[in-house]
């Protein structure tokens, strides 16, 4: 067996090596199809930083009159953070939010002055509550107008914003559903065309196959070297696919963090970098040895 | 040894062509045997039928403790391991040297590392390419490419070697070289099956010879000639 493998590895190299052409005309498609399947890797997590940028801006809040003692308010927060749709829920007491307007507007004389003359903190208490799914704000706030007794409400932001809000949620829903059917798209179109690629280069082999099956070869000394050729494409492509994409994404990354100041496009690439290579040569090796061998499925009766 | 039993091969493609019809006849462990006959009278698929490339459409064909028409592709490997094959294009495996190309008849079929450079030396030595070793297929002349296609036909000591016009493709000296390294593997203890076209061969080697003529065999003679009417 350890014989058998030895001899496999060797034609392998050995055909790998001496029909160079053929072998670097693959393992070029190849390499297309793998810095495919790694811009879209690498697109992906962007965009799902962008989304989730944009998705934790939008939150509503709901105000609460002046005189609503505080309890209350945290009896709000707590049926509220029942609800499954809200992923977080924050009290802002009328103390904080008079330190955060402060702090806010700390170089505005008028307004510092303005805050002075006040005896009373004129700001009120307010929850902000995040949902888990930007879709389910309209949940939340038809809760908030059922479940809030009304004069206690000063307001609710969401009656204000709700159109912005709407059109937001679904921009990132349909980006979503947009970038994975592009993304599957790809990944077949770069399948196949690697798949059709390693067709044409047995194709070209076909003689050798049958000539290989009339001296008694069996299917694995038949089948092996192509497969062991494929596993050489598969880690060749994956580590030239890596080295290529290194500088552009180095490069790439400050102009990444103008649009998107969340994403570390290099510190991505550079923690990630192990898993990137092995997704590559999963990908490589798995395109390589699968297309080799349902190839060579067809020569293999004579 | 070897047996085609009442065996008809009918090819039907846009028109049904028979190939074959009723052949019958045996051959016996190290006979030397002349298949002969215009082209397309048969002989290649005799062979083919041996080696389990096509499969008959009627009949048996039997070798050894084969039944080769039964086989399935998963088991012609081995049953072929015993069976040498010369064709007249060469066959040879042009990414391999001719070193290479002999030692793969060894290596699929399992022999150890060290006991195959021993063998293929001594059987390229014997087919007088010793020094022609490394070179690929492309670098050989005819003659030469079909002595590595003997000594791969023989290397790993089939029981039969079968010749499928093996001197077509060459001039008379190196088709005399040819069949003389064919005659040298009989007295070696082999059955050798020779398919030719070639008159002074047949003549000459005193064998003996069926003759085919449209499918059918028209003759079987011990010590026969070429002779189709």
């Amino acid at each position: 067996m350890v014989t058998t493998i030895y001899r496999l590895f060797k034609y392998g190299v050995q055909t790998f090596w001496r029909q160079r052409l053929l072998s670097i005309a693959t393992m070029v498609v190849i390499l297309l199809a793998l810095l495919v399947f790694e811009a879209l890797i690498v697109f992906g997590v962007v965009a799902r930083t962008a989304l989730a940028a944009i998705q934790d801006k939008i939150d509503i809040s709901i105000y609460f009159n002046i005189d609503t003692p505080e309890d209350e308010i945290l009896a709000v927060k707590r049926s509220i953070e029942g609800l499954e749709e809200v992923k977080s829920v924050e009290y802002v007491s009328r103390d904080q939010a008079l330190a955060l307007f402060q702090e806010r507007h700390k170089d505005d004389q008028t307004i510092t002055t303005a805050l002075e003359e006040l005896e009373e903190n004129p700001l009120s208490a307010s929850l902000n509550i995040k949902a888990e799914n930007p879709d389910d704000y309209a949940v939340i706030a038809a809760y908030l107008n059922n479940n809030v007794p009304t004069e206690r409400v000063e307001n609710i932001t969401y009656n204000q914003n709700q159109v912005v809000i709407d059109r937001l949620a679904s921009i990132i829903r349909v980006s979503r559903q947009v970038g994975i059917l592009s993304a599957l798209f790809l990944t077949v179109v770069a399948i196949l065309v690697a798949f059709n690629t390693i067709l044409l280069g047995i194709y070209s082999n076909r003689e050798e196959i049958s000539i290989m099956r009339l001296v008694g070869a069996s299917n694995m000394y038949v089948r092996g070297p192509f497969v062991v050729m494929g596993i050489i494409y598969g880690l060749i492509t994956a580590v030239l696919s890596i080295l290529i994409t290194a500088p552009v994404v180095y490069l790439s990354s400050p102009y990444v963090r103008l649009f998107i100041p969340e994403m570390n496009l290099a510190g991505y690439f550079g923690s990630h970098i192990g898993l990137l290579l092995l997704y590559q040569i999963l990908f490589g090796v798995g395109i390589g040895v699968i297309s080799s061998f349902i190839a060579i499925r067809r020569y293999l009766s004579i | 040894m070897i047996s085609f039993q009442n065996v008809s091969k009918i090819y039907s493609n846009s028109e049904t062509h028979t190939a074959l019809n009723e052949v019958d006849f045996k051959i016996v462990p190290r006979e030397f045997i002349s298949i002969v006959g215009r082209s397309g009278a048969g002989k290649s698929t005799i062979i083919k039928l041996l080696i389990g490339e096509e499969k008959p459409t009627k009949g048996r064909v039997v070798f050894g403790h084969y039944d080769v028409s039964q086989l399935k592709p998963k088991e012609l490997p081995k049953m072929r391991r015993h069976i040498g094959v010369v064709f007249q294009d060469f066959r040879l495996l042009p990414t391999k040297t001719a070193y290479e190309n002999v030692a793969f008849a060894l290596e699929v079929a399992g022999t150890p590392e060290r006991e195959i450079d021993d063998l293929v030396r001594e059987t390229l030595d014997l087919v007088g390419l010793d020094d022609k070793a490394d070179n690929f297929a492309h670098e050989l002349s005819g003659g030469e490419k079909q002595r590595v296609a003997i000594a791969r036909a023989m290397v790993n000591r089939p029981d039969v070697v079968v010749a499928d016009e093996p001197t077509g493709n060459l001039d008379p000296f190196n088709a005399l070289g040819i069949v003389n390294l064919l005659v040298q593997i009989n007295e070696l203890g082999t059955t050798v099956i020779l398919a030719t076209h070639n008159k002074e061969i047949v003549n000459q080697l005193g064998r003996r010879v069926i003759s085919l003529e449209n499918g059918r065999i028209i003759r079987d003679e011990e010590k026969g000639r070429y002779s189709l009417s």
